[in-house]
């Protein structure tokens, strides 16, 4: 008798295991009632009966010839991208009724790189299609996790589409004679201005500067101090904590030297430019007095900027529709100043196919690509989130049109995109941009000198990339 | 949850003789194979893994001894987390027992409000320390955050308390004090009401100050509680992970960097798995080492506050 | 006049002066966290305008349900926690009434096996952990997040002391009455237990609400995620900077229900606090 209670009891227990481990692998519903589009109910609704657990998605599409694309993406800007993606799902169910796209937000950009690389390397299964880093490429490469989306491509345009893409944004998605990632939500920082602030300074409003110099001498007559010698108004401010790297290559590129090139294996942070490129930037609070010191904050520059604490900052595009939204004055957007030539980096997220990912989602993956950077889409995309649109094509779109009128900001970014060079994706990248964004930071701090820092930069850069070759 | 416990496996000398000798392993066993499972099995694999080169660099394993210790100690941002780490232990741990201890023997009067006022220090005991972080991280923010406005009126202007490498990990401790400081108070709030009123009263009537009194009586009653807060709180220090993530994410420049973070950064970020294994089998050391050797000490302890 | 009676009065009187400030002082994160979330999401901060503006709003609350869906958040984080802490007070229980009662082979290396759980803390074995639920499986599942602490060292020694406290003559008398070991469980040890396993369980659901980094680690979609970790992936909208009185709404979404739960039961709750380290 005690015996059977108590296998009753330890069923009962295994039981409870198996009916979590069920609920654990079940589809969000409440999820879809928040959402405000109407496509999320019938999603939610049809996710309800056949998934169960996310690993058993092999065999549920071959069943019904349904085919359901997770398609993770970050989230670097706030506001509506869920529902805008939300509803290029919709709409792209309707043209493709036997594909259903599950956006899923997964997180920062590190951390869906990091939850993707995991699970290839654990062996499960990965979305079907993700936006990720450009500069991630390597890092998914050495992880077996892509596929070269040639392919695809071939499928969808072939040369032709390649080539309206902007360089700039191939530079970082093509390697080995192939292309790994389609250009999404792009992005390259770009300087703003307070023209009210200019006038009030007796510069002309439509004059931002043009070169390193002027960008020092502008700034110290845009900065404003009160009676007691605090700063009011600061010149500029360039913000360097969040992802220093970044901002930096501008400054690189500008002084003639990216800090990366074709090969994936080698930085040049100990070159003469980039350290007179680091030198300058750090000149501007220490010898120019015109940015605050130490380091500046990546999210409170724009608030900075609006609410007129500095005449100028460096930002990325992807910030111009707020940036417009709470400015009281008029907002200027110009090329980040040169020094000997213009430059910057491009910035922001790719379209990657997953390996592991069954072939008729990788085909579906592909469609979905198509749909996504089509260019009246592409051009919708730029105007809602601000991020550049990645195909000259969607310039050439009436929408795209009417915004240039109305707000020419919107076309620096693009116009300065012919100036843009590669960003920092080697191998191993996520640490190589820390490893230099660390040093960037020590020469801002005032705790390394700029020769010091790209030398110590240089020799962790090395080591590290030493282990590829 | 706690972190330890004082538990005296003492035999019991009038056992009973089991009816079903298999009965008792059966009852252990759920929480034996969790426990085996989560705790020992991954303790040797970590040991046995943090002995291979597994990186982005190789696709498989290679066995390089102890090479990813020797990396370790010779990276500086290792040695700068260790640094870290170890400051911010020191002094989160003392100041927060301290403030407890303090608040503690504020709140031990009687007094109607005496409620509120235990729940004004308590609360963030409640909150997530994700929530914690993130509502620091908003208090921290140069020119616009609260903490700015307060320090304007003294002439403390500009400052990115978590942008500056001088500043940005004592922010943070500031921050973690206030979070632990009323989970402590608790501990010794109880401490002391469980003291036996007599001998204060008989201080009171010897004329003792009250300085006198807490100095003489209060603190080495209490030093038992102290051992036992301190165990928790340093275990709980070197865990500590959830605000650097939120707050700086190791920077500037690795200065608010802890051992926790850079195993999460060194596996998850960099995918550095083998030098993450050798960092948790350092973490698991420094653990266990101090764990035991409070443990010890505990035990070695004749005096014993209430059960 | 004793002047140390006098001596004693007035350190009353600062003591308590002393608390209102530090009260304060501890209660200013929180009651600006609130006044933020109140302020318009279109009103720049200004340097000293900190606080809700002139026209408080709720939206920032609708915004934030709107962004994230922080519906699907909490019932993960219900379901974790709740799942967790009713396999616990099984396991513990039951091991906790193993080890207090009954004498066998082996006992005590199988409680010092188990009290390694207490030595290691689980957060220091995230990464080879990680590289077993990956094995199991379990990945992105609420499970990943649950199982780890399905056995729990601390209930099983809590539950232990508890239970060795009932008087042997009450087991013995149901024995002989020809109860199970489960009804004696039941009917003589049980009650008695009831309050160290409250305590028990509002510690863990406390641990539970709260973790992140496990869940951080484990979880890759709404479909598992907490709250917690949901909450960190607000904050970190990052490329265009803070939105403060969004971040604080969601800071608030994330924190209410435990924090009321914790206002009704605030006696309950610092009892198990200090169980659950005292014991």
């Amino acid at each position: 008798m005690p015996r059977t209670k108590l296998l009753a009891l330890l069923a009962l227990f295994v039981v409870g295991l198996v009916l979590a481990a069920c609920a654990g692998g079940a589809p969000s519903a409440p999820a879809a009632s928040t959402a405000p589009t109407s496509a999320p109910a019938a999603q939610g609704g049809a996710a309800a009966a056949p998934t169960s657990a996310p690993a058993s998605q092999a065999a549920a599409p071959a069943a019904a010839g349904n085919v359901d694309l997770d398609f993770y993406y970050p989230v670097a800007v706030p506001g509506p991208i869920t529902q805008i993606l939300d509803k290029y799902a919709a709409d792209f169910h309707k043209d493709n009724p036997n594909i259903t796209v599950k956006p899923v937000l997964a997180g920062s950009y590190q951390d869906a790189l990091t939850k993707i690389q995991t699970t290839v390397q654990g062996g499960g299964a990965p979305p079907g299609l993700a936006v990720l880093l450009s500069t991630d490429m390597w890092s998914l490469i050495d992880a077996d996790a892509i596929i070269p989306l040639d392919q695809c491509i071939s499928t969808i345009g072939g040369d032709a589409y390649l080539k309206d893409f902007f360089p700039a944004f191939m530079a970082n998605s093509q390697a080995q004679g192939k292309t790994w990632g389609i250009p999404f939500q792009r992005s390259t920082p770009v300087l703003y201005y307070n023209k009210d602030a200019f006038k009030e300074a007796g510069l002309d409003p439509e004059k931002p500067p043009k070169n390193w110099d002027e960008l020092a001498s502008m700034a110290q007559k845009l900065t404003k101090k009160d009676a007691n010698g605090q700063v009011t108004r600061w010149g500029v401010q360039i913000p360097s904590d969040g992802f220093p790297y970044w901002m930096f290559q501008g400054f690189a590129i500008e002084a003639g030297k990216n800090i990366v090139g074709d090969s994936p294996t080698e930085v040049y942070f100990n070159t003469p430019e980039v350290k007179r490129a680091l030198e300058f930037w750090a000149s501007l609070s220490t010898k120019y007095n015109v940015m605050p010191p130490g380091v500046i904050a990546w999210a409170t520059t724009p608030n900075d900027f609006t609410a007129g604490k500095t005449a100028m900052m460096y930002h990325t595009t992807g910030s111009l529709t707020n940036v417009l939204k709470q400015a009281q004055f008029p907002v200027g957007v110009a090329f980040m100043p040169a020094d000997k030539g213009y430059g910057a980096p491009t910035g922001g997220g790719n379209l990657y196919i997953f390996k592991n990912a069954p072939k008729e989602k990788q085909d579906a993956a592909c469609k979905f690509i198509q749909f996504l950077t089509s260019p009246d889409r592409a051009a919708q995309w730029s105007i809602d989130t601000g991020y550049v649109a990645t195909r000259a094509s969607a310039y050439d779109t009436q929408a795209m049109k009417d915004l240039a009128v109305k707000q020419p900001q919107y076309l620096v970014a693009k116009d300065q995109l012919q100036y843009a060079q590669r960003e920092l994706g080697t191998h191993a990248a996520p640490q190589l941009q820390q490893v230099l964004g660390n040093n960037i930071q020590a020469v801002i701090a005032g705790k390394k000198t700029a020769d010091q820092a790209m030398q110590d930069g240089q020799a962790e850069a090395d080591r590290i990339l030493k282990q590829f070759k | 949850m706690a972190a330890s416990s004082i538990a005296r496996p003492k035999t019991e000398a009038r056992a009973r003789r089991p009816r079903l000798s298999w009965l008792p392993y059966l009852l252990i066993l759920p929480t034996l194979i969790f426990v085996v499972v989560f705790t020992v099995w991954p303790s040797l694999a970590t040991l046995y893994q943090s002995l291979f080169k597994a990186n982005q660099a190789v696709r498989v394993p290679q066995f390089i001894g102890l090479g990813n210790y020797v990396n370790l100690v010779q990276d500086p941002v290792f040695l700068k987390v260790l640094q870290n780490t170890a400051l911010f232990v020191l002094m989160t741990v003392p100041l927060s027992m301290a403030l407890g201890l303090a608040f503690a023997l504020l709140l031990n009067q009687k007094l109607r409000a005496i409620g509120i006022f235990r729940l004004a220090i308590f609360y963030p005991t409640i909150l997530p320390l994700v929530s914690a972080a993130t509502i620091w991280l908003f208090m921290y923010t140069p020119d616009y955050g609260v903490v700015a406005t307060f320090l304007r009126p003294l002439g403390v202007r500009g400052q990115n308390w978590l942008g500056n490498p001088d500043l940005a990990l004592w922010a943070i401790i500031v921050m973690t004090i206030w979070k632990q400081t009323g989970y402590y108070m608790i501990f010794y709030l109880a401490g002391i009401q469980n003291l036996s009123q007599d001998v204060f009263e008989a201080a009171a009537l010897d004329g003792a100050t009250l300085w006198q009194e807490i100095r003489h009586i209060t603190f080495p009653l209490l030093s038992a509680t102290t051992l036992f807060v301190t165990t928790i709180a340093v275990v709980a220090g070197f865990q500590m992970v959830d605000q650097i993530y939120i707050m700086t994410q190791g920077g500037p420049d690795n200065a608010s960097n802890l051992l926790m973070y850079h195993i999460y950064e060194t596996q998850f970020r960099f995918q550095d798995r083998g030098e993450a294994n050798a960092l948790t089998v350092l973490l698991v050391l420094i653990l266990l080492m101090f764990t035991i050797s409070n443990f010890l000490w505990f035990e070695g302890r004749t005096t014993y506050e209430s059960d | 006049m004793n002047p140390t009676r006098a001596g004693r009065r007035w350190s009353r009187w600062l003591g308590i002066a002393v608390l209102c400030i530090i009260a304060v002082g501890w209660l200013i994160p929180l009651v600006w966290v609130i006044l933020v979330s109140l302020r318009p999401a279109d009103l720049p901060l200004r340097e000293g305008d900190i606080l809700f503006g002139s026209r408080p709003t709720l939206e920032n609350y609708t915004t934030a349900f709107r962004i994230a869906p922080f519906g699907t958040y909490y019932f993960n984080t219900i379901f974790i926690t709740v799942g967790v802490v009713v396999v616990q007070i099984i396991t513990v229980t039951l091991a906790g009434y193993a080890f207090a009662r009954y004498t066998f082979p082996g006992q005590n290396v199988l409680l010092f096996i188990i009290l390694l759980q207490v030595l290691i803390p689980f957060t220091a074995l995230v990464v080879p952990n990680y590289a077993t639920i990956r094995a199991m499986g379990l990945f992105d599942n609420r499970l990943a997040i649950m199982i780890p602490y399905f056995g729990s060292a601390f209930g099983t020694l809590l539950m232990r002391q508890t239970f060795k406290s009932v008087p042997r003559e009450l087991d013995d008398a149901s024995r002989i009455d020809g109860a199970t070991w489960w009804q004696t469980l039941w009917h003589v040890y049980l009650p008695g237990g009831t309050a160290a396993l409250v305590a028990f369980g509002l510690s863990s659901i406390t641990y539970h609400w709260n973790e992140f980094l496990w869940p951080l680690v484990v979880t890759n979609s709404e479909r598992s995620r907490p709250l917690t970790v949901g909450l960190a992936i607000f904050t970190q909208l990052g490329e265009l900077g803070a939105q403060w009185p969004l971040v604080s709404a969601a800071t608030l979404i994330v924190v209410a229900p435990l924090f009321i739960l914790f206002l009704v039961f605030q006696r309950q709750f610092i009892n198990s606090f200090l169980r659950s380290g005292l014991k």
